[in-house]
């Protein structure tokens, strides 16, 4: 692809307001991504299918009586949200290098950024959807209530932080010989502080702690997602340049 | 096949004298540590591997960051060899602790957040290695290369940060630190001046191999180039 086409700064070919143009194009690809997933119904299933399949393997593993439940239960939920992602986040990566789309996509006369922020997006609603699901299922099987405002803010902080760099990576992975295997070891490593803090603030919302222990936790995620953003929105100009 | 630079061949030399005399500090110029005893003497060269993983990763994100602005391959050689000594040195780090945890926190291992950083730390460059290893294509490898190690670079003190919530033994003796942690002690001059000499010594340590690993790789990108034309001819 020549070099001109790659500078940034492309957005708003029909001459409208620049910023407009950036959001349509983001708004496009995330369509484009539910569009593709209501048809093909096969990225949420799985998704969905493993995450229950993983609360079943907790439940033996960790023997989840009342008593265990108290602790355990936000590390199985994270842990539970941390795989899936990454199932969805490599087929997600995956389908666009396949079929060719993403050279499709690279052909389109908007910013790059713009492409990432889309797919991320999609990413995102993947994630949210899985945890609606997950969420009330826990909360029946065990008789927990899980649905507390705070909670809900927890769920779209760590999913939002653990999307943004997953999609960052994910770009990188699937290009790669070994890419089935290389996005959990490129992810988790560098994913850990978010887990951490989502662990530790859904651990304190469920045992009532004092809302000062859990402000450190919230505020890690605030600022983790800020600063991966802002470092996906540098870099991924970079992974998919060619 | 060039000659080794004048100066290279220097440098071992003296990174050689250096290294032997910095066992002399270690052992024999510094006074034994009063409580913990002779195995205090593993903090010398303990801290001074942490400092220079430290380092070497840093300078693998920033020539990651020069490389995608210049895109000259001789930052990423820089980079990648940088992240090879890195991890060397941080599992010294890791190791020559374990070894000093063992009689004064009387475990090989705890769940700190230092000792958990330093894993997670070897963690991430390893599949940085593994990420680079599963791609052909070279300039695609160097680009994938310096994304993962500015993003690996900033992950690790944000992990630092969420985990020093904990409750630490690890001690800190350079500035402030918990006077309840274990296995701290209040150092002599003779021990300061011993512990300065260690980091001096093994910072030109790693400038030397770093040195020797950049000059490595152009050699077998030259061996690479020759035996393409020799095939294509």
């Amino acid at each position: 692809m020549p070099e001109a086409l790659a500078t940034p700064g492309r957005v708003g070919a029909r001459g409208e307001r620049p910023v407009a143009g950036y959001l349509r194009a983001i708004a496009a690809i995330v369509r484009k991504d539910l569009a593709a997933e209501l048809r093909s119904r096969e990225l949420l299933g799985a998704m969905l299918v493993f995450s229950l399949l993983l609360i079943l393997i907790f439940n033996f593993a960790l023997e989840l009586d009342a008593r265990t439940r108290r602790t355990v239960t936000a590390g199985v939920l994270w842990s539970t949200f941390a795989f899936a992602g990454t199932l969805g986040l490599n087929r997600s990566m995956a389908l666009e290098v396949d079929r060719g789309c993403l050279d499709g996509l690279l052909l389109a006369p908007v910013d790059r950024s713009a492409l990432f922020f889309g797919k991320a997006l999609g990413n995102l609603v993947f994630m949210l959807l899985v945890a609606a699901v997950i969420l009330p299922a826990y909360s029946a099987l065990y008789s927990v209530n899980l649905f507390l405002p705070g909670l809900m803010g927890v769920v779209l902080l760590g999913s939002i932080g653990y999307v943004v760099v997953g999609t960052l990576l994910s770009s990188m992975a699937v290009q790669a010989r070994t890419r089935d295997i290389l996005l959990p070891l490129l992810l988790f490593p560098v994913v850990l502080p978010v887990v951490i803090a989502a662990v530790k603030a859904t651990g304190g919302l469920l045992q009532a702690a004092p809302p000062e222990e859990i402000r450190g936790w919230i505020s890690l995620l605030v600022a983790y997602d800020v600063i991966f953003t802002a470092v996906a929105f540098m870099t991924f100009d970079y992974i998919v340049e060619e | 096949m060039e000659p080794m630079p004048r100066a290279l061949k220097t440098l071992n030399w003296l990174t050689a004298a250096l290294f032997v005399a910095a066992l002399y500090m270690v052992f024999l110029y510094a006074p034994r540590e009063a409580v913990m005893g002779d195995v205090q003497r593993v903090f010398y060269f303990h801290v001074s591997a942490g400092w220079v993983g430290a380092v070497a990763f840093l300078v693998t994100a920033i020539s990651g960051a020069v490389f995608l602005a210049r895109r000259d391959p001789r930052w990423d050689r820089l980079a990648v060899a940088s992240v090879e000594l890195g991890m060397v040195f941080a599992f010294i780090n890791i190791v020559s602790g374990s070894i000093w945890a063992r009689p004064v926190w009387n475990t090989w291992w705890t769940w700190d957040p230092r000792l958990v950083t330093a894993t997670i730390m070897e963690l991430i460059y390893l599949a940085y290695l593994m990420l680079r290893q599963g791609i052909e294509d070279p300039d695609r490898r160097a680009r994938f290369g310096s994304v993962y190690g500015i993003v690996a670079f900033i992950s690790v003190p944000i992990t630092f940060l969420s985990i020093r919530f904990f409750r630490t033994i690890h001690p800190v003796v350079i500035g402030s630190g918990d006077p309840t942690a274990e296995g701290t002690f209040d150092m002599t001059p003779r021990m300061l001046q011993a512990f300065l000499f260690s980091l001096l010594t093994f910072t030109f340590i790693y400038a030397t191999l770093l040195w020797h690993r950049v000059r490595l790789a152009r050699l077998t990108e030259h061996v690479e180039e020759r035996r393409m034309q020799l095939t294509s001819a």
